[in-house]
């Protein structure tokens, strides 16, 4: 038997042992491009996903020869990739990339696994081909194509959907009669839908259109409130849903916020009652939201160690660990009041924490001395003077004003410089929290907790504190806090903190 | 006749006399000595004797970096309270030299001090006092609190203070202590 012959009885020994499995359509392939979407078809090979050279070479203008001794190539503007039909392996340029499954025959076509399109066409072809296997699309070219992953999760008597869209896509949600749309900026969608269980608020969520998701309402529903954020490399929308007003008055239903709840307007009964939306998820804890404040920013830089580290730097770094840690492991909002090196007037900062109704604020900071050997850290809340808390009682008032949609509320009133008075007990108790938290773990100042009148945090309607992490005017401070290994243990000792004080504030409201 | 009229002439003269000398020199002498505490508001127009002085309480960073210490200096004497406050920040603001470091960045001058009928002193400084800032929140409190303290405890008239910065109002120096409002004396921030 010659060489060639014996290449022919082993390519029809492998061809016949892979044909004798069955070969069964499955879901084809969405291909998005500029020009639009399109379908490719896709044969299942046991559990292995192929498509077919010739669509292949139809779509992206291939040019496919089959070659003696069983190999195949397939060229595109003078590149080319070796496929053999007995090997799991394509060769590019003398490079070899491995694939998940050799080609197979089905009749006159040759099937290639889809990861053929990711690992092999990818490096010889112009435009950028993006596989994503498990949504079943392949994007073509520089498209906005986010993935957007939507959670439920059951809250008392309402539910909240997340919805994270990566990369960033800005979105508008809007109510039509029995349905949100949330429309995206974007050219198509990647998206993994929920199951959702049946309660009668929200039916369904499911995708309307290339850009849009859709809601479905179920009877139940009385009002929903949307937050965007933005998060590391994704955008996050939350939708807030509660039932209509009837039904959030049954027993056991979660009550109006207690009073002094933080961040949210004290709602009376008024003629005509909204849902509270700010009663949504209180039942699973006393914090929902916090608020992280990276001091400085842009042109302000803070503090700059003789090392060269910048103070705006260093608490954008710390407060994206924090952030990452209080979502991963206690699953509660972060907003950041800053995601970027910008400038962030103070007052735009409180308002950011007050207007997404945070349920405690987190200042981070870098100290400096004019003494070289100073070093520790410092937590800080905020003082007032006499003067200030009696003016900021006369200011507290109620006043009863419209609503969008009819009727009215009594909204609580006080100075804007002044709403952190009502909070400073529970800052204070923060403070020491993350004092004992910090102990053993993060060297301490001499005077660990501090009291002073620190603009940032007067404004902030919520327990609010300001840690600040260390001296970067300490050369050996500068050094340990730009560390990794040191900003672990210092966000797992805020994160402990931040644990222990909504326990605490659990526990006081469960035996109020 | 003639000699009771030149009696009765003379009499008027020394009653003159007298009179002209308790108005000039006597009272002057018995009640011209300043009243303290209540000179808040008086213009500060007397001129300072030369060489005149007081003791002064005036505040520098601790040596561990965290407080304010108290070192008592000769300061020049002020006529009046508001001239009195511009001697002690012209002092306390001063440049130093080791082992005493100042809060207050190099560089800061006293552009005006006034003092309000409340007892409220409004102490307007250079730009440099925030643009020379090293920063920090701890950096900062004992910058405000050592121009604060220097006036509130050397000057029992003056209960509060405000920091201006270029003849403004600022809301802080470095980005950390609230100066919209007056601030009252606290010795916390000293050791």
């Amino acid at each position: 038997m010659n060489l060639r012959a014996l290449s022919l009885f082993i390519l029809v020994v492998v061809v016949n042992g892979i044909q004798g499995q069955p070969l069964s359509p499955a879901a084809p392939l969405t291909v998005l491009s500029k020009e639009g979407r399109r379908p490719l078809a896709v044969t299942l090979v046991g559990d292995q996903e192929f498509v077919a050279l010739d669509d292949l070479a139809v779509l992206f203008q291939l040019t496919v020869r089959e070659e003696t001794l069983g190999a195949i190539t397939v060229s595109y503007k003078g590149k080319t990739i070796v496929l053999t039909t007995d090997q799991a392996l394509a060769s590019v340029a003398g490079k070899l990339i491995s694939l998940p499954a050799a080609p197979v025959r089905s009749g006159r076509r040759s099937l290639v696994p889809v990861e053929f399109i990711s690992r092999a066409l990818t490096t010889v072809y112009d435009t950028r081909l993006d596989l994503r296997k498990p949504s079943h699309l392949l994007v073509v070219g520089d498209l906005r194509v986010p993935r957007v992953t939507i959670r439920y999760e059951a809250l008392g008597t309402g539910a909240r959907l997340t919805i994270d869209a990566a990369p960033r896509a800005a979105s508008v949600v809007s109510q039509e009669n029995d349905r949100l749309a949330i429309k995206f900026d974007a050219d198509a969608l990647d998206v993994a839908l929920p199951q959702i269980p049946a309660q009668g608020l929200i039916q369904a969520v499911r995708v309307a259109d290339a850009v849009s998701i859709a809601v479905d309402l179920g009877p139940r529903f009385g009002a929903f409130r949307a937050t965007a954020q933005p998060l590391d490399a994704a955008s996050r929308l939350t939708i807030d849903v509660v039932a209509a007003q009837t039904d959030t008055s049954s027993p056991g239903s979660p009550a109006s916020p207690s009073p002094g709840s933080p961040g949210s307007p004290t709602a009376a009964p008024s003629a005509a009652p909204l849902p509270d939306l700010s009663g949504v998820g209180q039942s699973a804890s006393a914090i929902r939201t916090i608020a992280i404040d990276p001091g400085h920013g842009g042109d302000d830089t803070g503090v700059v160690g003789s090392g060269g580290t910048k103070e705006k730097d260093l608490t954008l770094a710390v407060a994206r660990r924090v952030k990452a840690a209080i979502e991963g492991r206690l699953g509660i909002r972060v907003l950041l009041t800053r995601d970027e090196d910008k400038k962030v007037p103070l007052d735009d900062r409180s308002a950011a924490a007050n207007n997404n109704k945070a349920d405690l604020f987190l200042g981070l900071h870098a100290s400096a001395s004019l003494r070289r050997g100073t070093t520790g850290a410092a937590i800080f809340y905020a003082a007032f003077d006499k003067d200030a808390e009696d003016k900021a009682r006369a200011s507290l008032g109620t006043e009863r004003l419209p609503t969008f949609t009819g009727g009215s509320r009594d909204i609580e009133l006080l100075t804007w410089d002044l709403a952190q008075i009502r909070h400073v007990d529970r800052s204070e108790q923060l403070a020491h929290l993350l004092e004992q938290q910090f102990h053993d773990r993060v060297p301490l100042s001499p005077h660990p907790v501090e009291r002073a009148p620190l603009h940032v945090l007067e404004s902030a309607n919520m327990p609010a504190v300001i840690v600040e992490i260390g001296y970067l005017t300490n050369v050996d401070q500068e050094k340990q806090l730009t560390a990794n290994e040191f900003q672990n243990t210092l966000v797992q000792a805020i994160v402990d903190a931040i644990v222990k004080f909504r326990d605490a504030l659990d526990a006081d409201r469960g035996t109020r | 006749m003639t000699s009771r009229r030149a009696l009765a002439i003379g009499g008027v003269v020394a009653a003159a006399c007298v009179l002209a000398w308790l108005l000039f020199v006597g009272l002057p002498r018995w009640y011209g000595a300043p009243a303290t505490g209540r000179a808040a508001d008086a213009p500060a127009t007397a001129p300072t004797p030369p060489g005149r002085k007081i003791k002064a309480r005036l505040y520098y960073v601790s040596a561990d970096g965290t407080r304010l210490t108290t070192v008592e200096r000769d300061v020049a004497y002020g006529e009046g309270t508001v001239q009195q406050g511009r001697e002690i920040i012209t002092a306390q603001i001063a440049p130093t030299a080791e082992p005493l470091v100042s809060a207050v960045p190099p560089g800061t001058a006293l552009r005006a001090l006034f003092i309000s009928d409340r007892g409220t002193a409004y102490v307007d400084l250079t730009g440099a006092a925030a643009s020379a800032h090293a920063g920090g929140a701890l950096n900062e409190l004992l910058t405000v609190y050592t121009i604060v303290n220097a006036l509130t405890s050397n000057l029992p008239a003056v209960t509060a203070v405000q920091i201006l910065v270029d003849g403004k109002e600022v809301d802080t120096l470095a980005g950390h202590v609230d100066l919209r409002r007056p601030l009252a004396k606290d010795l916390g921030w000293v050791q």
